[in-house]
């Protein structure tokens, strides 16, 4: 099906090597594991076996979990508890809160956009490509703009992603449209992809009658059931362990598809990230947990968020396969987003990713980051660490992508992206009728007595309310 | 410590239970059912009630601590792990706001989760994914989410078990638009309500009381049938009188049951109106009643300070002023976190004591 991972298995010798190991006696037998290979995995999943029978017949009987294989020069003798047989040693040695070396990141194509040689990825096609890149410009324009209206007052409050197009469309890009995806809140170009309309956006970014959300959200709250997205909710982390349910629903459905979930950086230091994960790993759900690492949380930086080495090696605490990737490199995200989503499905697992990136804009209209980061800093990234350029460039030089394209799709976007503002600014709120609707499946009798008495109001006293108010 | 805890108050252990089953047997005979000579206990009820809906529909699941092996840590789920199987019957680890966010996530996208806490206290810890999540994502999708999730455990004071395991949640989950709140009485509330409670599409936070896990209540056939549901939103008069009307809902309604006994002797007749459901809270049923006796004594539980009681008087008042012939009366539990010492708790509780005074003032018998 795609090219696999020969690489991995460096990738992992080092980081076997890298966390230390060697002073533990609990060597856990890492060759068979992380080949990600179907064939691979299910010929060595002797180690996986007992994890992955049910839970019926492990809650019956002490399971033997025979994970341990003893190093050449310890006393092969082992010690019973819960959870397994494990080795025991008489030499008293902590595992190092960190390793020498971090957890590499997986990337393919370097700054000036070429593949580096032997990278193993998935090829995308022409058309995949190009797709990708106009999506990638398009919601750089659509940031822009509606940023700028923002500043202009003419809607509240706005969040881009600039910096973070290539997680964005490539992650969009490799999922398939039935994997239910719960984001966060700097993903907009994930419904961009699945085909929510520029107007959509500007809809809820005013609030106006047209707006599928009925005008109930404070704007980039976005969400669409017909594009499998869930709306955007404000509290920080939440999504995580309701992506556990959405994956455990669909195993139970024994659905061809998985739950996506997107966070931050900042985010997993709250306590549903560790429920969500555990959780997941537990029920051995479906879920993708994507992490955009960008190194800020409005003003907090990674530096004070967590000690560990960012959120990659988090995953193995789980009991949950994870990768780190370079985020800005929009060949090596959909590389592993489609590996981990696969994975997913196929062997109903959760999987990790944590994709590297920086965030090039503020945290939002209401934030301003020169406050507390160097503006050169932001500059060097914008410029020189472009996820947009750098994709640009490999497009181009494969010959698929003109200047001449570049400015059609950038002056297209912006005429439309304009218009849909024009438009959604003049049109009507939605009707008072929308303020009492979908509290419950069934409007209760209370609420409609309110909403009569409010009609009867406003129809009483129509001088207190705005003209061509509308019931 | 909490496992010890938990053991006594399954036992039905503290002596205001123990009173309450020894004057229970008195009342049987008095109670006004529908003329079933079958009797049930609560517990009973609501295992019944899960299992018929686990049974009638595949999406139902039921997950929490200790639901499934353990057979539930007040044995709810007694039975449902070995007839319905480990994916149906979840254990959890332990993470309150892992379970609820879980259930919720499983809600959204079709299933229809039973979310079990060990008690309402518990709920704390997930309050955010109940009203955030569940509550409000209805309304903030446009009606693009539904919840159709069930959290339920036990609510309220228990015997013996402080401050940080009595506490009542009605008042706090009543307040939140989106949620439907439920408090049943006896064997037949529990059934009824639960099932009309999975059935719904909305999120329910559903209130039990662990002391009346082992109370029994005749229970009529109509009752005993799968297809029984109570409708959600209607009050129950359990006992029809003229002089005053006192409201109230959970383990609260036997005593108010046991005061207009009391009171009968002393001729005053009280209307017993069990709410079941206080949100939505049935103004109709209250005021209709009021507007007959022209008295009101409602009771609860909870801190008084913004409670349901809080909400029933002002409704009164807005909506029956003009019947009113004596201030409204409100019974609450005491203004502090629970004590554990067994005096000071039953201090901290109303008693049918109370409740008898406060229907004599507003009958004007007393001072």
């Amino acid at each position: 099906m795609a090219i696999w991972f020969s690489r991995s298995r460096n990738i992992v010798f080092s980081l076997r090597h890298n966390l230390n190991l060697s002073g533990i006696l609990i060597k856990r037998d890492y060759s068979p594991r992380p080949a990600f290979t179907n064939s691979q995995l299910s010929s060595k999943s002797v180690c996986l076996d007992s994890f992955t029978s049910l839970r019926h017949e492990s809650t019956a009987v002490e399971k033997q979990l025979d994970l341990v294989q003893q190093s050449d020069e310890e006393d092969p003798q082992e010690l019973n508890f819960p959870g397994g047989k494990v080795g025991y040693t008489s030499e008293m040695k902590f595992i190092p809160e960190s390793s020498s070396l971090r957890v590499p990141c997986y990337r393919v194509l370097d700054e000036d956009g070429r593949i580096i040689s032997n990278s193993d990825y998935i090829p995308v096609s022409e058309k995949l490509a190009v797709r990708m890149y106009e999506h990638m410009a398009t919601l750089q324009v659509m940031d822009h703009i509606f940023y700028e209206a923002q500043r202009q007052g003419r809607i509240s409050f706005f969040i881009t992603a600039v910096g973070e197009e290539a997680i964005n469309i490539a992650s969009a890009a490799a999922l398939s449209p039935d994997d239910v995806v719960l984001p966060q809140y700097r993903e907009p170009g994930v419904l961009l992809w699945r085909g929510f309309t520029l107007q959509e956006f500007a809809n809820q970014c005013f609030g106006n009658k047209a707006d599928r959300g009925k005008g109930r959200q404070m704007p980039v709250h976005y969400g669409s059931n017909r594009h499998n997205f869930f709306t955007v909710s404000s509290p920080i982390a939440t999504q995580l362990p309701q992506a556990a349910g959405v994956g455990y629903s669909l195993k139970m459905e024994k659905k061809n598809a998985c739950a996506v979930t997107f966070i931050g950086d900042g985010g997993t230091s709250e306590g549903d990230f560790h429920a969500g994960l555990n959780f997941a790993a537990v029920m051995e759900a479906p879920v993708v947990f994507i992490c955009r690492n960008n190194g800020w949380a409005i003003s907090t930086h990674i530096s004070e968020q967590f000690r560990s080495d960012g959120i990659v090696v988090k995953g193995q605490a789980y009991g949950i396969r994870s990768i780190r990737v370079d985020g800005n490199d929009a060949l090596a995200v959909y590389s592993a987003v489609r590996s981990a989503r696969e994975m997913a499905v196929k062997e109903q697992r959760p999987v990790l990713i944590e994709a590297m990136t920086y965030r090039v804009g503020h945290h939002s209209t209401s934030d301003d980051s020169t406050k507390y980061r160097a503006a050169d800093e932001i500059q060097y990234w914008k410029m020189s660490r472009n996820p947009v350029n750098r994709f640009r460039k490999w497009v181009e030089d494969n010959g698929w992508w003109s200047e001449e394209d570049e400015s059609k799709i950038r002056s297209n976007a912006r005429k439309q992206i304009l218009q849909a503002i024009q438009a959604a600014e003049k049109w009507d709120k939605p009707p008072l009728t929308e303020l009492f609707s979908d509290v419950y499946d069934v409007k209760p009798k209370n609420l409609e007595e309110q909403e009569l008495g409010l009609k009867e109001l406003v129809e009483k006293q129509p001088q207190d309310y705005p003209p061509g108010f509308q019931i | 410590m909490w496992g010890i805890l938990r053991r006594s108050a399954v036992d039905g252990g503290g002596f205001s239970a123990s009173s309450l089953r020894r004057t229970r047997s008195a009342l049987v005979s008095a109670r006004s059912y529908a003329s079933g000579s079958k009797e049930m206990t609560v517990r009973d009820a609501l295992n019944s009630a899960i299992d018929e809906e686990m049974s009638a529909d595949p999406k139902v699941f039921v997950m929490g601590e200790e639901v499934g092996q353990y057979q539930g840590a007040y044995k709810i789920t007694k039975g449902l792990l070995e007839k319905y199987g480990p994916e149906r019957v979840y254990d959890t680890p332990i993470t309150e706001a892992g379970f609820t966010g879980i259930g919720v996530g499983a809600a959204y996208a079709g299933l229809k989760p039973v979310v079990e806490f060990m008690t309402f206290n518990f709920s704390m810890q997930a309050i955010d994914h109940i009203i955030n999540s569940a509550a409000k994502s209805n309304y903030m999708s446009a009606g693009q989410i539904n919840v159709p999730i069930v959290f339920r455990g036990p609510n309220g004071a228990a015997a013996g078990v402080g401050a940080q395991h009595s506490q009542c949640y009605a008042a706090w989950y009543a307040s939140v638009p989106g949620l439907k709140v439920l408090a049943p009485y006896s064997a037949e509330d529990a059934r009824g309500l639960l099932k009309a409670a999975i059935r719904d599409p909305d999120p329910v936070v559903f209130l039990e009381n662990e002391l009346l896990y082992g109370e029994s209540f005749p229970i009529s056939e109509e009752a005993l049938d799968s297809s029984f549901c109570l409708p959600i939103g209607k009050a129950k008069i359990e006992r029809e009188g003229k002089d005053v009307t006192i409201t109230t809902f959970s383990k609260m309604v036997g005593f108010a049951l046991k005061a207009a006994e009391k009171l009968a002797e002393e001729g005053i007749s009280a209307e017993v109106i069990n709410l079941r459901s206080i949100r939505p809270l049935d103004r109709a049923t209250i005021n209709a009643s009021v507007r007959k006796t022209s008295r009101l004594v409602t009771v609860e539980e909870g801190f008084p300070q913004h409670g349901v009681c809080a909400e029933i008087c002002a409704s009164v008042v807005e909506e029956s002023f003009s019947y009113l012939d004596a201030p409204v009366e409100r019974i609450a539990g005491a203004d502090v976190p629970m004590p554990y010492a067994a005096n000071l708790e039953r201090l901290a509780l109303p008693q049918v004591e109370d409740i008898v005074r406060a229907a004599k003032r507003a009958c004007y018998r007393s001072k």
